[in-house]
């Protein structure tokens, strides 16, 4: 039997992998990916949590955090295409026109 | 309850969004009526935006007398309190001087679009619903509205490099914090089986009685949600997108980002602090304190290198808000009662912050010409010759940025190390005391331009100001000068949105 726990650590650990991700990797598509795989562990969260409750608020939850989601890969997507297409490389370490 | 019932409440509770709805009514028809107009009109746009803005405004007014009753709609997932018309009416006008600043900025760099406008609407609605929203998914869908809103604001001119790379950085650090408080959110449903802040502070004060000490879940969503709110008003150590986005961006959607977004963010922060994280009040101030000193350090003497004008004014604003949140910490007393003083210092602070800080990029904008960019330090030299109103007004806010008297930034300074002094921390308050110093001395690198007097051959050229500008500056350097020697108005409102919302 599964319990509430088994859905908690199974999210944190997406959430571990998905942080690790963005601080590790240095391809802007590969970070961006990451950023959704947090997201995904705070679905997770929502609809084990909803369930525990027993209330359809964290279900519904859910729904709207998969569509920012989606709006946040639509612009971000756009944004790497620009900065793509100037560039010729994904690398977020040659991103160095701006800094102190 | 039947559909009828839900129909006739939503009939009465639609009067409470006309706010927010006239925003994004407005955002909307700017991209719609942008078809109509001819390349020439195409700056017409900007008239729509405001009048958008102007309705907003006044439905806000006509909220002030529900405000007093506290009024919830929409099955209670907003809340239209004092502190919402405080909000709401800074960040109104934070938008009217950002679209009365782009006009003529946009038409020397020959991008004018409705798109432009009606991004800004809609992250002004997004922003608007930060401050009023009451629940959990209302305040994560208008945080999202916001940041996509000023990604897209950020990289507006594709052909800057810097703008894309400006834009794609701000695009992953800001999903990054969102997807962090996202997790918190998630963890304090978890905690109270509901998304209504109210319930959640319930469930939170229950938890905190029944786990003295320390609590894993609680500590868990405390540190992800205060993570991911110091990002949004670019705290240290969460500042990193501030001086990219502010540096990258074209200069007016710079200080709307770097207004709104701290304004906005102080809103939800205090909202969720003074409500759901309220329990645990003494574990939060040190952590705020410590992030203020922090932001108060690197701004300052990060900001003593900058050459460029918006990266600098990018550094001092993460001192500004180093301050902001000192003044939150002397908003708790030793004992854990919340002290007024500090809060009203707090809310009068964010005020006056909108106003000097818009101001001073605002002088920014005006040296935008054909030809000449602008956003450097030795572009203001000789300014006072060129155009001395200009140079004046820029002083001005200078000078409120500094804490410097007749300001308004003096009296707010003034006000929460009074407080910080009154609460117990000494030591908090002569930091910041002392911290006014080298940013005088910054600040004054940019008063040594404006007066000195051989300049290059683009120092020389005429300035040439638009009628838009002229009004926004001068409304700004008088609330600037007027919050500054007459502050007892001020003041009063500040009161009044803080005393009035969290049932003290």
């Amino acid at each position: 039997m599964l319990s509430i726990e088994h859905y908690l650590v199974l999210s944190l650990a997406l959430f571990a992998i998905g942080v690790g991700g963005v601080l590790l990797r240095r391809n802007v598509i590969v970070m961006l990916m990451s950023i959704e795989l947090m997201l995904n562990a705070v679905t997770i969260n929502l609809v084990a949590f909803s369930r525990l409750h027993g209330s359809v608020d964290g279900q519904a939850f859910a729904v709207f955090i998969i569509v920012a989601a989606a709006a946040e890969a639509v612009v971000g997507l756009g944004i790497i295409l620009v900065v793509g297409r100037g560039r010729e490389t994904l690398n977020s370490e040659d991103m160095d026109l701006l800094k102190w | 309850m039947d559909w009828h019932s839900i129909f006739d409440q939503a009939r009465t509770d639609v009067v409470f969004l006309f706010p927010e709805a006239m925003l994004v009514f407005f955002g909307l028809a700017t991209l719609l009526t942008d078809f109509l107009l001819t390349k020439p009109q195409k700056s017409w746009n900007a008239l729509t935006a405001m009048l958008g803005v102007l309705l907003s405004g006044a439905s806000l007014w006509l909220l002030v007398r529900p405000a007093t009753e506290h009024q919830t709609a929409f099955s209670n997932s907003i809340v239209i309190d004092p502190f919402f018309i405080f909000f709401g009416s800074i960040l109104l006008a934070a938008t009217a001087l950002a679209i009365l600043l782009s006009v003529r900025y946009l038409e020397v760099e020959d991008e004018q679009s409705g798109e432009y406008y009606g991004l800004v609407l809609l992250a002004a609605a997004g922003m608007m619903f930060l401050a009023c929203g009451n629940d959990l998914v209302v305040l994560f869908v208008a945080l999202q509205t916001v940041a996509i809103s000023f990604y897209v604001l950020t990289g507006y001119l594709t052909r800057e490099r810097r703008a894309n790379e400006a834009a794609l950085k701000f695009m992953l650090q800001g999903a990054f914090s969102s997807a962090i408080l996202a997790y918190g959110f998630s963890i304090l449903y978890g905690i109270a089986g509901s998304t209504n802040l109210e319930l959640i502070q319930r469930a939170v004060q229950q938890r905190h009685a029944d786990f003295p000490g320390a609590d894993l879940l609680t500590f868990l969503a405390l540190g992800t949600i205060t993570a991911g709110l110091l990002f949004k008003i670019a705290a240290v150590p969460f500042h990193h997108w501030a001086p990219d986005a502010d540096q990258g961006a074209l200069a007016p959607a710079a200080a709307f980002i770097s207004v709104g977004s701290r304004v906005a963010g102080f809103a939800l922060l205090l909202r969720l602090f003074l409500t759901v994280f309220w329990p645990v009040n003494l574990d939060w101030a040190a952590v705020l304190a410590v992030a203020a000193v922090l932001s108060l350090t690197l701004g300052t003497f990060a900001a003593i290198t900058q050459t460029n004008l918006k990266r600098l004014l990018a550094y001092s604003s993460i001192a500004q808000a180093g301050y902001i949140l000192l003044g939150l910490v002397a908003g708790v007393n030793r004992d854990g009662t919340l002290h007024e003083r500090g809060l009203q210092a707090t809310a009068f602070y964010i005020f006056t912050y909108a106003f000097f800080s818009a101001g001073a990029f605002g002088v920014i904008i005006l040296l935008r010409q054909k030809g000449v960019i602008g956003d450097e330090i030795d572009d203001l030299n000789g300014l006072i010759h060129r155009h001395p109103v200009a140079a004046v007004f820029m002083l001005i806010f200078v000078l409120s940025l500094a804490g410097v008297p007749p300001t308004a930034g003096f009296v707010a300074k003034l006000l929460i190390f009074w407080s910080l002094l009154e609460t117990g921390h000494p030591y908090l308050a002569l930091m910041g005391a002392l911290y006014i110093l080298p940013a005088v001395y910054y600040y004054f690198r940019i008063v040594a331009a404006m007066w000195t007097t051989d300049g290059s051959d683009a120092a020389q050229l005429p300035l040439v100001i638009g009628v838009t500008q002229k009004f926004a500056l001068t409304a700004a350097a008088t609330i600037t000068l007027a919050a500054g020697i007459f502050p007892e108005q001020f003041l009063r409102f500040a009161k009044y949105s803080i005393l009035g919302s969290f049932g003290l």
